[in-house]
C-alpha cells in the first residue's frame, strides 16, 4: 500500500483498493466486491448505530465499486445522512456520492434538497459552496426548482464571499441551461453584468461564462456587457495577458455574441486589443515550454475567430490568415491543424478568400504527407473551403489523387465532396463527366447512389456532353474489372445516347450491346433490372439488335428469372419488342426528358452525414438555429425534421431514372424547371443555383417541389398584366398569416420567383431581409420592387427602404436578375404606432418578355414589436383587473384548425413574442402570456389568456390591452394561428 | 459571417447572433491509464449510465490507438476530443464545435499541475486511492464544465483549508478511540 495518503486517510478504503488491485482476475476481483458489498449492506442494516465515519467510510467504498463499473443499488440513504452531519468531511463524501449516483427517487430527492437548503443558509462558505457544487453537478429539474430562485441572490448580495459568488455564477449557469425556463431575468440580471468589473479575477471568470450563456439567448438585456468587456479586455491585457488566458479567452469569447461594438471609442479599444494580439504572435517566445505557446495561441484563435465572426475588418481578416499561413507549417502538429480548421472558416469571408488561397500549395502538400489523418482531413476542408472557379481543377485532381489512398473512415464524404466540387465549378461538361467517372474508377465503393443519379441528370439536361459521356463509358467499361456503378451509369447512358456513337464500326451497336452484356453476370438484380431497360431502349436505337437481345431476352435465366422484378421485366420488354410498331415503341421509349432541378442530392447526402467540412457544418449550424427561431408551430412540425422533410420531398431519383416500368414520362416536366440545371454551370453568379434548395426552410421546400408538377400553373402569373401595382394576390393574407408567429421562412413562390424572408425585430425597430430568387433559367429584367403602407399604416410605419430613397446603407435591388440568381433586399422598419395593415410589396419584372406584376403582404404585423414581460401570478392578474374597460378586451372563440398539442401552442405563443407565465393561471391547461408593445409614440402593456378545450376542439382567446385597436387586432391575428 | 452560406444559402445568418447556442464549455473529462481502464470520470451533461459506458469504452479505444507524435484533438461524433498523455494517464476532455481546443489542452494541464502539487509528483496511484481528492480538486477547479478558478493557489487553498477542518475533526475522534471509548 502506498504511503500516499492525505487528510483523513480511510484505512480500510485504502485496503479495500489494495485488495481489488491485487485480484490476479476478473473473477477474483467480483468475489472481493461482492464480498465487501455483503459487509457493507450488513452494517447498514446492523443494529449498531453506525458513526459519521464508518459511514463515511462505507459510502466511500460503495462509490469506488460504483467507478469500477459494478451497479450499486443501496446506500443512498446513508450518503443522503451524511449530508447533513456537521463535520466537513463526511459531509464532502456524502454530496460527492450524491453528484456521482444521482437517483431520481423522489423521497431522496426531497431529502437532499433540504439538505442543501440548509447548507445555503448556513452562512459557512465552505459548506455554502459544497452544496453548489452539488446542485451545479447534479443540475436536475427538481433542483432547479428548488433553487433557481435562491443561486442568483446569493449571487449578487453583497457580503457573499468571493468563493461562493464564483460557485453560484456556474451552478446558475447550469441551470439555466437545464431548465431556462425556470430560471426568471429580474433586478439581479443587471448586477450580474457588473460582475466583470469585480476585482477577484476568478470572480470575473466566473461570471462571464454564465453571461455569455445569457447573452446568448436575451442579447438585448446584456448589451452592456460589450463595453464592459472590452475594457476589461485591454485592461487586462496590458497587465496578465498570459496570466489570464482562461479570462481573455472567455472575454473573447463573450464578445462573439454581438455584433461590432457601435460606440467608435470602444470599437477603437477592440481593434487596438485585437490588433496587439496578432502582434505578440509574431513576437519570440517568453518561455520554451509548451504551456506559454498554447496559452498565447489559445488567445489568438479566439480573437481569429472573434474576427471572423465580426466580418468586416479586411485588414484584420488577413493579417489574420497571414499568420494563419505561419502555423501551417509550424512543427507542432496541434497548430497545424488548428491553423488548417480556422482557416475554413477565413476561406468563406470575402475578404479573407483569396488570401486564403495563397496557401493551396502547402494544404496540398499537408493532405499528402501529414501522418495524422485527423490533419488529413482538415486539410481535405480546408481544400474543399478554398475551392473556387480559378483552382477547381487542381483541388478536384488532387483530392481525386488523394482518394487514392485515403483512409476509408472518410472517403465517402472525398467523395461527396470531389462531386460537389466538380459540378459546382464544372466550365466543360467533358470535365465533370471525367471526373464523376475517375471517382467511380478509384472509389466506386464510396459513390453512393446519389453521385451517379446526379452525373446523369447532367448528362441528360445538357446535350452537348451526351456524346462525350457515351463515348468515355464505353471506353471505362473496356477495363476487364469495372465497378458496378460504372456499369450502371454506361448503362443508362447507353442506353440513352448509344446512337451518338454507334456510327464508329468500333463502337457499334452490337459491341456496345455485347460490351453491357458481357457485365451483366457480375451485377447485383437493381442493376441488372437497369441493363435490361437499357436493352429495350437499344432494340428501339438500333433496329438491326433487335433479333440479338430478343434472344437475351426469351433466354431462361431471364424470362425465368426467379426474381420476380428481373422476369416481369424480361417478359414485358420481349413482348413490348414483338407486337409494337416502331412507332409506338418509338414513343414509349423516346428520350429522356429532362430532369427538372431540385435540391441536389449529393448536397443533401453531405449534409446528411455528419461531416464536417465548413460548408456542411455550417448549413448544419443555420439548420438548427433557423429551427430554434422559427416557431413553427402545426404546420412545420419538428423543426428539426429539416432534413428529413427536404429529402422526403425530393421524388425518389431512382423512380425517375429507372422508373421504366411506369412507362416513360412522355410529357416533360415545365420547361421552365428543366432547364435550371444548366444554369448550374453557365454563369458564375449562378453557381449556388443548384443549392439554393438545400437551404430552404423545409415545408415551403416540399411546396414548391409538389408544384412543380407540369400540369400545375395555379400560382402563375397571369399572362396579361396592367403595369400599375397589382392588388395583393388573393393567398397574400394566408401568407400574411404564416409569419405571425415566426421571422423567417418562404413568403412567396411560384414558377418563376421565390421570396426569402428573414427579419429581426427590436424594440420598436425592425429589419427585413428580402430574398429574391429567379427560378428559371433566363434573365428577369427590369426587375423592381415597391413598398407602399396603405392607408393609416403610413402615418404609423416609417419604412425607410433601400431602393426607394434617403438615409440607406444598403444597395439598392438589382433590376437585373440572372436565371438561377439570387438577390437580396434590406428593409429598416419603424414603428411609430399602433397599426393594423400590413404593409404591400409591389413586384415587377419581365421574364421572357411578359411583364410580371403582382403584390403581396409584408409580414409585419403588431406583435412584432412585442417586448415579453415576465410577471409573477399576483401581478398578473392585478393587471388584468386594472384593464377591465369593455373596449379594452378584445375575445374570441373558434374551431382549432390545427392539432392542439401543448408544446406547438407554447411555440406559437413564444413565437408571438410575448412572455409565456408558467404557474399563474389556475389551471394549467390555459395559456398566459404578458407583453409590452414598443412603438415610438407610446408602449402598449398586453395580456393574453388561451383557453383550449380539447373535447370541443374549440378555443377561447381573450386579449386585454390598453388600447383597444391593439387587443382587436392582436385578437384577430391569433385566431388564425392554432 | 461565411460565404459559403452566405452565398448559397436562401436566408443568411443574422449578424450579430453567435451559432453556439448550448451545452457547457465541457461535456464530459476522462482520466484512464495505457491499459484502458478508467481512473476518473465527470460528465457535465446529463446521460445514462449505458451511455456513459458506451462513449468511454468508444474514446478509450481511438484515444489509445492513436500515434504519440499525432495531434491532441479529433473529431469524434459532433464533438472535438481533446486529449493528453501525463505518463501512464491520459487526460481526455470533449468540447464542442465552437471552443477553444488549446484552451481545454491548458484546463487539463493546470488540473494535473493541481494534483501535482497537492499530492507532491502525482502519480496514477494516487489517484487510485484517493479518488475523492482528485474529484474534490476537480469540483474546485471546474464547476459545470466552466472554470471556476483559475489560480493554482486559491484553488489548493481551498482544498488545504478543507483538509484542515477534517483534521480538527479527526483528531479528537481517535484520542476517543484510542482509550477505547467508541
Amino acid at each position: 500500500m502506498p504511503a500516499v495518503s492525505k487528510g483523513d486517510g480511510m484505512r480500510g478504503l485504502a485496503v479495500f483498493i489494495s485488495d481489488i488491485r491485487n485480484c490476479k482476475s476478473k473473477e477474483a476481483e467480483i468475489k472481493r466486491i461482492n464480498k465487501e458489498l455483503a459487509n457493507i449492506r450488513s452494517k447498514f442494516k446492523g443494529d449498531k448505530a453506525l458513526d459519521g465515519y464508518s459511514k463515511k467510510k462505507y459510502v466511500c467504498k460503495l462509490l469506488f465499486i460504483f467507478l469500477l463499473g459494478h451497479d450499486i443499488d443501496f446506500g443512498h440513504m446513508e450518503a443522503v445522512n451524511l449530508l447533513s452531519s456537521n463535520k466537513y468531511t463526511e459531509k464532502q463524501i456524502g454530496y460527492l456520492f450524491i453528484s456521482v449516483l444521482v437517483n431520481s427517487n423522489s423521497e431522496l430527492i426531497r431529502l437532499i434538497n433540504n439538505a442543501i437548503k440548509n447548507d445555503l443558509s448556513s452562512r459557512n462558505p465552505t459548506f455554502m459552496c459544497l452544496a453548489l457544487h452539488c446542485i451545479a453537478n447534479v443540475g436536475s429539474r427538481e433542483m432547479a426548482e428548488a433553487f433557481a430562485g435562491e443561486i442568483p441572490r446569493i449571487l449578487v448580495a453583497g457580503d457573499t464571499m468571493d468563493s461562493v459568488k464564483q460557485s453560484a455564477a456556474l451552478c446558475l449557469l447550469r441551470l439555466y441551461k437545464t431548465s431556462p425556463d425556470l430560471v426568471l431575468m429580474g433586478e439581479w440580471t443587471s448586477r450580474v453584468v457588473h460582475l466583470l468589473n469585480d476585482q477577484h479575477m476568478g470572480v470575473v471568470t466566473a461570471a462571464i461564462s454564465l453571461i455569455t450563456c445569457l447573452s446568448q439567448k436575451n442579447p438585448d438585456e446584456f448589451k452592456t456587457c460589450v463595453s464592459l468587456a472590452v475594457s476589461r479586455l485591454s485592461r487586462d491585457y496590458t497587465y496578465y495577458f498570459v496570466p489570464a488566458p482562461w479570462l481573455s479567452c472567455k472575454l473573447l469569447r463573450l464578445l462573439q455574441c454581438y455584433p461590432p461594438p457601435e460606440d467608435g471609442a470602444v470599437k477603437g479599444r477592440l481593434v487596438e486589443c485585437l490588433e496587439t494580439i496578432l502582434n505578440k504572435a509574431q513576437e519570440p517566445p517568453k518561455s520554451k515550454k509548451v504551456q506559454h505557446s498554447n496559452a498565447k495561441n489559445a488567445i489568438l484563435f479566439e480573437a481569429i475567430s472573434l474576427i471572423i465572426h465580426y466580418d468586416s475588418e479586411p485588414n484584420l481578416l488577413v493579417r489574420a490568415c497571414n499568420q494563419l499561413g505561419q502555423f501551417l507549417q509550424h512543427r507542432e502538429t496541434n497548430l497545424r491543424y488548428l491553423a488548417l480548421e480556422s482557416m475554413c472558416t477565413l476561406a468563406s469571408s470575402e475578404f479573407s478568400h483569396e488570401a486564403v488561397k495563397t496557401h493551396i500549395e502547402t494544404v496540398i502538400n499537408a493532405l499528402k504527407t501529414e501522418r495524422d489523418v485527423s490533419v488529413r482531413q482538415r486539410a481535405a476542408d480546408l481544400l474543399y473551403a478554398m475551392c473556387d472557379r480559378s483552382n477547381a481543377k487542381q483541388i478536384v485532381a488532387e483530392m481525386l489523387s488523394y482518394l487514392e489512398t485515403a483512409d476509408y473512415s472518410i472517403r465517402e464524404e472525398m467523395v461527396l465532396k470531389v462531386a460537389i466540387l466538380a459540378e459546382k465549378y464544372a466550365v466543360d461538361y467533358s470535365w465533370y463527366v471525367d471526373t464523376i467517372l475517375n471517382l467511380i474508377r478509384i472509389a466506386g465503393d464510396y459513390v453512393s447512389e446519389e453521385v451517379w443519379y446526379r452525373v446523369i441528370q447532367i448528362v441528360i439536361n445538357r446535350d452537348d456532353v451526351q456524346g462525350y459521356a457515351a463515348k468515355t463509358v464505353f471506353e471505362a467499361l473496356q477495363a476487364p474489372a469495372c465497378h458496378e456503378n460504372m456499369v450502371k451509369v454506361g448503362g443508362y447512358i447507353l442506353g440513352e445516347f448509344g446512337n451518338l456513337i454507334a456510327g464508329d464500326p468500333r463502337s457499334s451497336p452490337l459491341v456496345q450491346f455485347n460490351l453491357l452484356h458481357s457485365k451483366f453476370h457480375l451485377c447485383s438484380v437493381p442493376t441488372r433490372a437497369l441493363l435490361l431497360s437499357a436493352y429495350i431502349k437499344f432494340i428501339n436505337l438500333f433496329p438491326e439488335t433487335k433479333s440479338t437481345i430478343q434472344e437475351v431476352l426469351r433466354s431462361d435465366s431471364q424470362i425465368r428469372n426467379s426474381d420476380v422484378e428481373l422476369q416481369q421485366r424480361a417478359v414485358e420488354y420481349l413482348k413490348l419488342s414483338s407486337i409494337a410498331s416502331t412507332d409506338v415503341l418509338a414513343t414509349v421509349l423516346e428520350e429522356m426528358p429532362p430532369f427538372p432541378e431540385r435540391e441536389s442530392s449529393i448536397l443533401a447526402k453531405l449534409k446528411k452525414k455528419k461531416g464536417p467540412g465548413a460548408v456542411s457544418v455550417n448549413e448544419l449550424e443555420e439548420g438548427k438555429r433557423e429551427g430554434g427561431e422559427l416557431n413553427g408551430g402545426g404546420e412545420r412540425g419538428a423543426d428539426n425534421s429539416n432534413m428529413a422533410a427536404s429529402n422526403a420531398s425530393t421524388p425518389s431519383p431512382s423512380a425517375d431514372l429507372l422508373g421504366l416500368r411506369a412507362g416513360p414520362p412522355v410529357n416533360a416536366a415545365a420547361p421552365s424547371a428543366g432547364s435550371l440545371l444548366v444554369d448550374v454551370f453557365s454563369e458564375a453568379g449562378a453557381n449556388d443555383d443548384g443549392f439554393l434548395r438545400d437551404l430552404e426552410p423545409p415545408t415551403e421546400s416540399s411546396d414548391s417541389l409538389l408544384a412543380e408538377g407540369p400540369g400545375d400553373s395555379d400560382s402563375a402569373p397571369p399572362s396579361v398584366v396592367s403595369e400599375d401595382p397589382a392588388a395583393p394576390l388573393p393567398e397574400s393574407n394566408e401568407l400574411l398569416n404564416k409569419f405571425v408567429c415566426k421571422n423567417n421562412g418562404v413568403l412567396f413562390e411560384n414558377q418563376l420567383l421565390q421570396i426569402g424572408i428573414k427579419s429581426e425585430y427590436r424594440q420598436n425597430l425592425g429589419r427585413m431581409y428580402l430574398f429574391y430568387g429567379n427560378k428559371t433559367s433566363v434573365q428577369f429584367l427590369t426587375f423592381t420592387t415597391t413598398v407602399t403602407c396603405p392607408g393609416e399604416l403610413q402615418s404609423h410605419i416609417l419604412f425607410m427602404c433601400t431602393f426607394k430613397k434617403l438615409n440607406v446603407q444598403a444597395k439598392p435591388v438589382e433590376p437585373l436578375i440572372e436565371g438561377g440568381a439570387q438577390v437580396q433586399q434590406v428593409i429598416n422598419i419603424e414603428c411609430l404606432g399602433d397599426f393594423c395593415d400590413a404593409p404591400l410589396l409591389n413586384i415587377k419584372f419581365r421574364y421572357g418578355g411578359a411583364l410580371q406584376n403582382f403584390s403581396l403582404k409584408l409580414p409585419v404585423t403588431i406583435n412584432k414589436f412585442f417586448q415579453p414581460t415576465e410577471m409573477a401570478s399576483n401581478d398578473f392578474f392585478q393587471r388584468w383587473k386594472q384593464l377591465s374597460q369593455p373596449q379594452q378586451e378584445a375575445q374570441k372563440i373558434f374551431k382549432a384548425s390545427h392539432g392542439m398539442d401543448t408544446e406547438v401552442i407554447k411555440a406559437k405563443l413564444l413565437g408571438l413574442g410575448m412572455a409565456l407565465l408558467e404557474n399563474v393561471d389556475p389551471n394549467p391547461e390555459n395559456f398566459v402570456c404578458a407583453g409590452v408593445i414598443q412603438t415610438k409614440a407610446q408602449q402598449v402593456g398586453s395580456l393574453l389568456r388561451l383557453e383550449p378545450n380539447s373535447q370541443a376542439q374549440m378555443y377561447r382567446l381573450t386579449v386585454r390591452s390598453s388600447k383597444d385597436t391593439v387587443s382587436q387586432r392582436l385578437c384577430e391575428l391569433l385566431a388564425e394561428q392554432f | 459571417p461565411f460565404r459559403h452560406s452566405t452565398n448559397s444559402s436562401m436566408i443568411p445568418p443574422l449578424t450579430g447572433t453567435n451559432l453556439n447556442q448550448s451545452g457547457s464549455e465541457m461535456q464530459f473529462m476522462l482520466l484512464f491509464s495505457r491499459q484502458g481502464k478508467l481512473r476518473l470520470q465527470k460528465w457535465y451533461v446529463p446521460l445514462c449510465d449505458k451511455e456513459k459506458k458506451k462513449i468511454t469504452r468508444e474514446l478509450v479505444q481511438t484515444v489509445l490507438a492513436r500515434k504519440p507524435k499525432m495531434c491532441s484533438f479529433l473529431e469524434w461524433r459532433d464533438l472535438k476530443i481533446v486529449y493528453k498523455r501525463y505518463a501512464s494517464l491520459y487526460f481526455c476532455c470533449a468540447i464542442e464545435d465552437q471552443d477553444n481546443e488549446l484552451i481545454t489542452l491548458e484546463i487539463i494541464h493546470r488540473y494535473v499541475e493541481l494534483l501535482d502539487k497537492y499530492f507532491g509528483s502525482v502519480c496514477e496511484l494516487d489517484i487510485i486511492f484517493n479518488f475523492e481528492k482528485a474529484y474534490f480538486i476537480l469540483d474546485e477547479f471546474l464547476l459545470g464544465g466552466e472554470a471556476q478558478e483559475t489560480s493554482k493557489k486559491n484553488v489548493l487553498k481551498a482544498i488545504e483549508q478543507a483538509d484542515l477542518l477534517q483534521e480538527e475533526a479527526e483528531t479528537p475522534r481517535s484520542v476517543l478511540e484510542e482509550i477505547g471509548l467508541t
